[in-house]
C-alpha cells in the first residue's frame, strides 16, 4: 500500500500531463490520479472530480493532494471541510508545494511506502530545491 | 418580518436574477483586473444554488441557505465558487434549526459567513476582495441589530455600507487572485467581487423590504 496522489489544476490537460509525467517516474505501485478543470471540461476545479479522484487515489494510506492556484487552492479547502463531516471519509492532506516538483517528490517519496506526512514534507521541501 | 425559509428561498432566487442581469458587467469588471469570468461563473453557481433548493425543499431558512451553497460549490468553475458557497454554508449551519430568524440571529449568520470566507481566502480588509464589500456590512448588520432595529432596517444599512466597500476598492492595489499579479495595474477598478458581493446584500435588502 502507498499513499495516494491527486494533481488538482485549473487545466484539465496540465493535470493529466503532470500525472503522466510522474507515474513514469514513480512506477505502478503509486496511485496518481488528476483532477482538472470543471466538470464539464472547461478551465476551473471541481470539487466533485477532486472528490472523485481522492476516492480512486486512497487505498487506505490516506491521500496527498497537490494543487496549481487560486480556486484549485480553495476547491480543495473546502473538499477537506466537506470530508470533516463524513464518517468513513480518507485521510486527506494538502501539499503547499509547487505543482510540478512537488508532484515528482511527492511521488517518488509515495512509491518507497512511506506515510503521508513524509509524502507531503517531500512535496512541500520542493520549493527549497535549486535548479541553478 | 422576519428571515424564514420563504424570504431565505427568496434571497437565492433574487441574486441569481441580479447577478444574471448584471453578469456582462461583472465580467468586464473581471477582465479589467481577474481573468473575465465572474459574472458568468457566478450566475452559473446560483443557478445551481436555486437548482438545488428547488431539488431539496428545505424547511428552515438555514436548510435553504446550505443547499445553495452546496449548489455552488459544485458548479462554480472559479474562485467564487468555494467562497460564496463555503459562506453560504457556513451561514446557514449558524441558523441552525430556527424558523423564522430575527435581526441578532441572521446578523451572527452573516458573521459566520464573513468568517468562513476570511478563513478559506486567507483574505484580510484592504486586499481589494469581497472581503472589503462584507465586512462593513456585517458590521453595519449587527450594529442596527444590537440596537434592536428590524431585520428590513440592518439590512438594508448592509447594503449601504457593502456600497461604500465596493467604492473604496478603487483606489486599492490588489493583494489577493489574479488581480494581485498586476501590481500597481490593479488600481482604479471596482473589485469584481466586492461587486457581487454588494448585490448579494442588496437583494437581502430587498427580500426584507
Amino acid at each position: 500500500m502507498t499513499v495516494g496522489i491527486v494533481l488538482v489544476s485549473h487545466s484539465p490537460a496540465l493535470a493529466d500531463a503532470v500525472a503522466h509525467l510522474v507515474g513514469e517516474l514513480a512506477g505502478p505501485d503509486v496511485a496518481v490520479r488528476a483532477a482538472g478543470g470543471t466538470d464539464d471540461g472547461r478551465f476551473g476545479t471541481s470539487i466533485e472530480l477532486i472528490a472523485a479522484a481522492v476516492r480512486e487515489a486512497e487505498s487506505g494510506d490516506g491521500v496527498c493532494v497537490i494543487m496549481d492556484m487560486g480556486s484549485s487552492v480553495l476547491t480543495a479547502k473546502t473538499l477537506l471541510e466537506d470530508l470533516e463531516d463524513e464518517d468513513d471519509a480518507p485521510r486527506v492532506r494538502l501539499a503547499d508545494a509547487p505543482f510540478t516538483e512537488g508532484a515528482v517528490a511527492a511521488t517518488v517519496l509515495a512509491s518507497t511506502g512511506q506515510d503521508l506526512d513524509a509524502v507531503v514534507d517531500s512535496a512541500e521541501q520542493a520549493w527549497s530545491m535549486r535548479k541553478l | 418580518m422576519g428571515f424564514d425559509t420563504a424570504t431565505a428561498t427568496a434571497w437565492i432566487t433574487t441574486a441569481n436574477a441580479v447577478v444574471k442581469e448584471d453578469e456582462a458587467r461583472l465580467t468586464a469588471l473581471d477582465a479589467a483586473i481577474g481573468d473575465g469570468d465572474h459574472g458568468a461563473n457566478l450566475a452559473r453557481g446560483l443557478a445551481a444554488a436555486v437548482a438545488g433548493i428547488e431539488e431539496k425543499r428545505p424547511e428552515t431558512p438555514g436548510g435553504v441557505l446550505v443547499a445553495a451553497g452546496r449548489g455552488i460549490v459544485a458548479k462554480t468553475g472559479g474562485a467564487s465558487g468555494p467562497l460564496y458557497g463555503s459562506a453560504l454554508r457556513r451561514a446557514g449551519k449558524a441558523l441552525g434549526d430556527t424558523a423564522d430568524a430575527d435581526a441578532t440571529q441572521l446578523g451572527a449568520a452573516l458573521e459566520a459567513m464573513l468568517a468562513a470566507i476570511v478563513e478559506l481566502g486567507a483574505a484580510a480588509e484592504g486586499d481589494k476582495t469581497m472581503v472589503d464589500a462584507l465586512t462593513p456590512a456585517v458590521q453595519a448588520f449587527t450594529a442596527l441589530a444590537a440596537d434592536g432595529a428590524e431585520v428590513a432596517a440592518a439590512a438594508h444599512a448592509a447594503a449601504d455600507a457593502a456600497e461604500a466597500g465596493l467604492a473604496a476598492t478603487i483606489p486599492m492595489q490588489a493583494r489577493k487572485g489574479r488581480a494581485s499579479y498586476l501590481g500597481a495595474r490593479s488600481v482604479g477598478h471596482e473589485d469584481p467581487g466586492a461587486a457581487s458581493m454588494t448585490l448579494l446584500l442588496r437583494a437581502l435588502a430587498e427580500v426584507t423590504a
